[in-house]
């Protein structure tokens, strides 16, 4: 086995093993984030008896994390690898221990466990239950069932494993900051993504205009619940994580108050329950089509609407 | 002969907190069922791991024992018809029982004769009886469950397998999907699957493939370890942490120990920080030298879930970890060191303690306000008063700062640390360490008088604002741990002995408020507030003063006519105390005797001597009046009993030689008002008539 060692040999291991356990490999998808369980490829794929594996690299956005590339650890958008597979397999803890020894990880000479870590994303109404996985004492894998998606209660259970590719990167190549990782052969992190963490951080401490991103909110707000009247599940999606993405540049900004908070982030909520419920009687207008039509029926009939005489 | 039956669960990793009670269950569904179907053993153990659940029955009885069963039928006269032969509802009634009519036995019941047989059940196996267990094992309960796969059904983690061995032979049931089998999986890296050749070989099969099953010699092992490795480098015995080291038996199947080091300048951190960040974080144990000076050394003890391979990988990795959370830790504080007091207080402005109650800048102003009507009965000096002031108008500033941002536990405790950082006065700085005690049932309470004081204002504050704005605890559900805080009251209040009326204070609460809606809100929850409080003293009496048994005393106490904890608490020893005496009961049966009667008074408390017919009646006043007029507040609670002991023979004479309902209506009001001014005295005391008397 030829060793892992740069940032993109990770990532390209990682799609090689989980694309052989049957996951599509998807692609980032093109809306600020932040986090993968975001993408629509988890998000709305986890709703509904549908099956869904996949994998996918998001870059995901957290401006209150920024540091101005000074911190070593921290920063304002790092890179998930994030892998889902609904029905969850039985072996799925044996795929994630597989997929670290494909990285050189051998279990026999680290300490790798299961900590119990029950996850909730309330401003999407998430929430499902599962570890951190710790190697060697550091949270390298979130690692959950959901349970809970858009506020519905999952009918087939969805686990996700969100890797943190660059707590993986510098355990694997030793180093002590993010920016001396090797994202390519003779590359190094920081060389990329310095200085827009710098810049990035200035923005959304310092420079970014409140007045413009409150609007912003307010519309992408505006938008999303129109388009959700007509069903469109897709794009008033989008706009919801626009939303979620502006509320995430103003809070960094200290801008929203404790008490309007938790304010903003029911009306995030509210829009993503009702996309949730939108996408599922979507599908079920389509018959669920990555069902097999004989199981596909029952769910038809438990959520399709019914077709007026 | 008898035999070993085990049975394991075998589970993905459950949460640590868990296991201990989930196992405990286990054991007592397996006791139940044995019990249930009279199958006799010597002893069940428990196992466990982060994986794994199991039992083990010891000396289990080869079956059941055989029984016979008497089943009554119909009378004889309609068993047996005209021509005395056997009737339909006889045969039916032997077919339904599975028996034929030549074992019917007449047995007389209430002088009537009817149909018996008697049936020989024969015991049934061991092994079909435990076949029974499977459909229970689906009974035990957690705090939180999960569904996985496309299953609906729900467990604390998906289940992988399930060891069900009577002796060597495999007792079939099914929990979920998984059957019943002989294997077991060893050490998720260090063992392999393994099948179990017999149910006794169960915890040394499990040993050889890394397994410490035994939850006992785990702990023991870790504990060890860590003693030795300190003895080696004098350092200090940490596993007095008994939370940390349970916490960590939970965590490993096989347990190795070893040590990591930091970097020194962490050290300028402040010793919890640097403590909350390796245990509650990352479960390790930090390091202080032995001796007397206890140094904070940069060195921290980390168990691992394996053996010795590969130690040096895993003490690195652990280190970088550490000195990741650390430079954070670091990181915070430096940030924090930037500013005074003053500025993290301006910004609580805009912090909201709750939505529905307002920021934490004015719950400080409110704790300010709170404890003026405690400081003159904790004594305190014009110069404490005036830290009592201080220490109030800024005691929730750390609740800003990055440290207790990143390190919510440990509010309070940084306040105190940035407080002495910053000058402040010792006073100040204890009392603000201590303004969360107690933090648990039984935790530890504030010592200092001002810390004493912060925390019951603050506990007030939120019980009287949470009900105000009807947020109040229902059933088991108590978002606000506002429970817990009117217990802290109790505590506080009966340790530091400080004997005040609720009431009183809740008024002057309310008094102080000047918003008039608010203050209309708190109004109507005074009472209701006092109660809660009350409730919590019952649950104190009976658990910290021993009155478990005493349920009269309690009920009696708390339904006194005030609400001063400190008396009520002597009220109701006095009253444990004197029950076994024999001038209880006379005691107790006249003032009820004065009680009943006085619910007739109409409330009326005026007594005119010149009515007094009788020397009796005369007496009786006069002791009444002696009694009166020495201040309740200057007696202890046995004077007081000693007055309803001395006015009893008084009492007894004036029922003997007076009519209380006489036809005479200014007598009898008279009367009436003397027994109703009895009953109020008695009432300050106890509702004597919820004593149980034999």
């Amino acid at each position: 086995m030829e060793e892992v060692k740069t940032f993109q040999d990770i990532i390209l291991t990682l799609q090689q093993f989980w694309s052989k356990q049957g996951c599509m490999l998807m692609q980032s998808y093109d809306t600020e984030k932040g986090a993968g369980t975001m993408s629509p490829y988890t998000f709305l794929r986890a709703i509904g008896p549908e099956p869904w594996n996949a994998a996918y690299v998001e870059p995901s956005r957290r401006p209150a994390d920024g540091r101005y590339g000074k911190n070593p650890n921290r920063l304002y958008q790092h890179h998930q690898f994030q892998v889902v597979m609904k029905p969850s397999p039985k072996n799925i803890q044996e795929l994630y221990i597989d997929s670290l020894k494909a990285l050189g990880i051998d279990p026999l000479k680290h300490d790798i466990r299961f900590v119990e870590d029950n996850w909730e994303n309330p401003s999407l109404g998430c929430a499902g239950l599962g570890w951190e996985v710790w190697l060697d004492g550091m949270e390298v894998t979130q690692f959950t069932y959901f349970q809970q998606v858009g506020g519905l209660e999952v009918d087939s259970v969805t686990s996700e494993l969100t890797y943190g590719l660059e707590r993986l990167a510098s355990y694997i190549q030793d180093v002590n900051s993010v920016y001396d990782i090797e994202w390519a052969p003779g590359v190094k992190y920081g060389e990329i993504f310095k200085h827009p963490e710098y810049e990035h951080s200035v923005y959304s401490f310092e420079n970014s205009d409140t007045a413009f991103l409150f609007n912003q909110f307010s519309a992408f707000e505006k938008e999303a619940l129109k388009q959700i009247e007509k069903n469109l599940v897709h794009p008033a999606y989008d706009y919801v994580l626009k939303c979620s993405h502006a509320f995430n540049l103003l809070d960094a900004r200290g801008a929203v108050s404790a008490t309007d908070r938790p304010d903003y982030l029911k009306r995030i909520r509210h829009m993503a329950r009702l996309i949730a419920k939108a996408f599922l009687q979507e599908r079920a207008k389509l018959s669920f089509p990555l069902l097999k039509d004989s199981e596909a029926k029952k769910w038809v009939e438990k959520y399709g609407i019914k077709e007026e005489k | 002969m008898t035999h070993t039956y085990l049975l394991e669960i075998g589970l993905e990793e459950m949460p640590a907190k868990i296991i201990s009670d989930s196992v405990s269950q286990l054991k007592d569904i397996l006791a139940t069922h044995l019990k249930e179907n009279d199958l006799n053993y010597s002893t069940i153990n428990v196992w466990s791991t982060p994986r794994r659940l199991a039992v083990t029955v010891k000396d289990l009885e080869t079956k059941q024992a055989d029984r016979v069963e008497t089943v009554k039928g119909p009378a004889k006269r309609i068993a047996l018809d005209k021509e005395g032969n056997w009737s339909k509802a006889a045969i039916g009634f032997t077919k339904g029982q599975k028996v034929s009519v030549e074992d019917i036995i007449f047995k007389e019941v209430k002088g009537e004769e009817y149909v018996f047989v008697e049936k020989h059940i024969k015991g049934q196996p061991a092994k079909i009886v435990l076949e029974g267990l499977g459909s229970k094992l689906s009974a035990l309960s957690f705090p939180v469950s999960m569904k996985w796969g496309n299953s609906s059904h729900k467990f604390i983690r998906p289940v992988h397998w399930l060891a069900s061995l009577l002796d060597d032979d495999v007792v079939n049931m099914n929990l979920f999907d998984v059957s019943a089998g002989r294997e077991t999986e060893g050490h998720r890296f260090l063992g392999d699957a393994l099948t179990l050749s017999h149910a006794s070989d169960y915890t040394e099969s499990l040993k050889q493939a890394f397994v410490i099953v035994d939850r006992d010699e785990r702990k023991q092992t870790i504990v060890k370890q860590i003693q030795d490795m300190c003895q080696e480098n004098k350092w200090q015995d940490p596993t007095d942490n008994e939370e940390l080291v349970e916490e960590v038996t939970d965590l490993v199947e096989w347990p190795t120990v070893f040590y990591g080091t930091f970097d020194t300048h962490y050290l300028d951190v402040p010793e919890i920080v640097l403590e909350t960040a390796m245990a509650d974080h990352q479960r390790y144990f930090p390091v202080r030298e032995a001796g007397t000076n206890h140094a904070f050394l940069p060195y921290f003890i980390a168990v691992r879930n394996g053996n010795e391979k590969g130690l040096d990988h895993v003490r690195k990795g652990n280190e970088k970890v550490l000195d990741a959370r650390l430079a954070d830790a670091a990181f915070f504080y430096e940030e924090d060191k930037k500013h005074d007091i003053d500025y993290f207080v301006e910004k609580l402005k805009n912090v909201s303690f709750h939505e529905k109650i307002g920021s934490l800048y004015e719950k400080q102003e409110r704790i300010a306000r709170l404890s003026h009507f405690l400081a003159p009965y904790f004594g305190l000096s014009s110069e404490e008063k005036e830290e009592l002031e201080r220490a109030a108008l800024i005691c929730k500033f750390d609740l800003v700062t990055q440290t207790v941002t990143e390190f919510t536990s440990l509010q309070g405790e940084v306040a105190g640390i940035f407080a002495d950082e910053r000058k402040e006065s010792k006073n100040i700085s204890t009392a603000l360490s201590e303004q969360y005690l107690p933090k648990s049932l039984e935790g530890a309470l504030p010592e200092s008088k001002i810390g004493a004081i912060i925390s019951l204002a603050d506990k007030m504050d939120s019980l009287i604002s949470f009900f105000a704005v009807g947020l109040v605890p229902t059933g088991s559900n108590d978002p606000f741990a506002l429970r817990r805080q009117a217990m802290g009251i109790v505590r506080i209040i009966e340790a530091f002995n400080i004997p005040f009326a609720l009431t009183d204070w809740l008024d002057v609460i309310v008094d102080g408020m000047q918003n008039v809606e608010t203050k209309a809100l708190y109004e109507q929850n005074k009472e209701k507030v006092s109660q809660f409080i009350l409730d919590r003293l019952d649950l104190w009496l009976t658990k910290y003063a021993g009155m478990a048994k005493e349920f009269d005393v309690r009920k009696a106490v708390l339904h006194a006519s005030h609400d001063n904890l400190i008396a009520l608490i002597d009220q109701a020893k006095v009253l444990k105390e004197e029950k076994p005496t024999n001038q209880f009961k006379p005691v107790v049966e006249s003032l009820t005797r004065v009680s009943n009667l006085a619910e007739k008074a109409d409330g009326a408390l005026d007594i005119e001597t010149k009515q007094f017919e009788s020397e009796s009646e005369a007496a009786l006043y006069e002791e009444l009046v002696r009694i009166e007029n020495e201040s309740k507040e200057m007696k202890t609670a046995h004077q007081e009993w000693k007055h309803f002991v001395e006015l009893r023979p008084l009492i007894e004479s004036f029922f003997d030689e007076n009519m209380v309902m006489t036809d005479d209506e200014a007598t009898r009001t008279n009367r009436l008002a003397l027994l109703n001014r009895i009953d109020t005295l008695a009432q300050s005391f106890a509702q004597f008539k919820m004593l149980v008397i034999k």
